[in-house]
């Protein structure tokens, strides 16, 4: 081998390190929830506040959770997602409304629409931190054991919906019990 | 998504500074600022909860002084903090699987760069100390004396 090629392999190698390296998002943090039981947490319902929303109303079929507030932009952006899935029956989807208003949220929900079969209202964020919510809106994918198999962090997308979400919702249901 | 990238790091700029928690005990405040100050915040990635004052920063800071408060101890408080967030949240990462080359690449580098620069010594050195047969030897005085030949010659012209 000319040893001339060894400087030109090192460089090549360094150029596909940087350019792997500037495609990742720092932004993604993995969650060590993942494969764990989802934490455990009650608090009252958003548009009932007599009812408490738990850990439990979750337990015996695949769900998703979704963090969202009416004060998050990235929110009102996956929105249309959410409530296109809960037409499409797929799966029952269960909202945390996080550090919110509520008087502002039902009013974000009348305006953007209502995709979820209950609402949790984390006024101070405390379900939140247990849950390790770092940037709304965040969606979880839970097991019919409740146990969370999948997190999405940031806005959901079409792609993320299609190509990741759905195959693996599709896939839990036909899990053994 | 790369909108809202730029839109979280302006908020971080424009937000995370420095802010500071009261207490009482000045034992409990010393644990609090070492603490706060080995914990990232994952909003502005590059800060401590210590340094940032993104909302999340914030709560995680009340959550250490209410742990504090309520008697944990330092490992629980860490323990508390990565069971929620994975092993991002230190600026100290522990030695696993996962971490290893993490913590082995300096070394490796370094071993790589050595090695390297060894082996480029040698291969210099071999050709410095490379004996000439006695074929060359005579080929070699005899273009030495060739070429004294033509400087002389060409002295003389």
């Amino acid at each position: 081998m000319n040893r001339f090629m060894i400087p030109l392999f090192g460089f090549v190698a360094l150029v596909v390190l940087l350019a792997v390296g500037l495609r990742l998002n720092p932004h993604e943090v993995p969650s060590p929830l993942i494969d764990k039981q989802a934490p455990a947490f009650s608090v009252p319902q958003l548009r009932d506040p007599q009812v408490q929303l738990s850990d439990r109303s979750l337990l015996g079929k695949v769900t998703l959770l979704n963090v969202w507030a009416s004060w998050c932009g990235g929110c009102r952006h996956e929105h249309p997602l959410l409530v296109e899935l809960a037409a499409r029956h797929k799966l029952p989807i269960y909202g945390l409304d996080y550090k919110d208003e509520s008087t502002n949220a039902l009013a974000w929900l009348t305006q953007n629409g209502d995709p979820y079969t209950a609402i949790g209202f984390d006024a101070l964020g405390k379900v939140g931190l247990d849950y390790g919510v770092y940037g709304v809106p965040e969606t979880y994918l839970l097991d019919r054991h409740g146990v969370i198999r999948y997190k999405h962090t940031g806005p959901l997308s079409r792609d993320v919906l299609e190509d990741t979400l759905l195959p693996l919702i599709e896939r839990l249901e036909h899990e053994p019990a | 998504m790369n909108r809202l990238n730029t839109a979280m790091a302006a908020l971080c700029l424009s937000f995370c500074t420095a802010a500071t928690a009261a207490f009482s005990d000045t034992a409990l405040e010393a644990r609090f600022k070492t603490l706060t100050s080995e914990l990232r915040c994952l909003v502005c990635q590059n800060q401590t909860i210590a340094d940032s004052n993104a909302a999340l920063a914030i709560d995680l800071r009340n959550e250490v002084e209410r742990m504090l408060q309520a008697g944990a101890t330092d490992s629980a408080i860490v323990d508390y903090m990565v069971a929620r967030y994975g092993d991002f949240v230190l600026y100290r990462p522990p030695v696993k699987s996962t971490t290893l080359l993490l913590w082995a690449a300096p070394a490796l580098f370094l071993g790589v760069g050595l090695g390297g620069w060894l082996w480029l010594v040698r291969a210099s050195r071999r050709t410095v100390t490379q004996e000439l047969t006695a074929e060359e030897q005579t080929r070699a005085q005899s273009l030495l004396r060739e070429r004294a030949q033509l400087h002389t010659e060409g002295h003389r012209a």
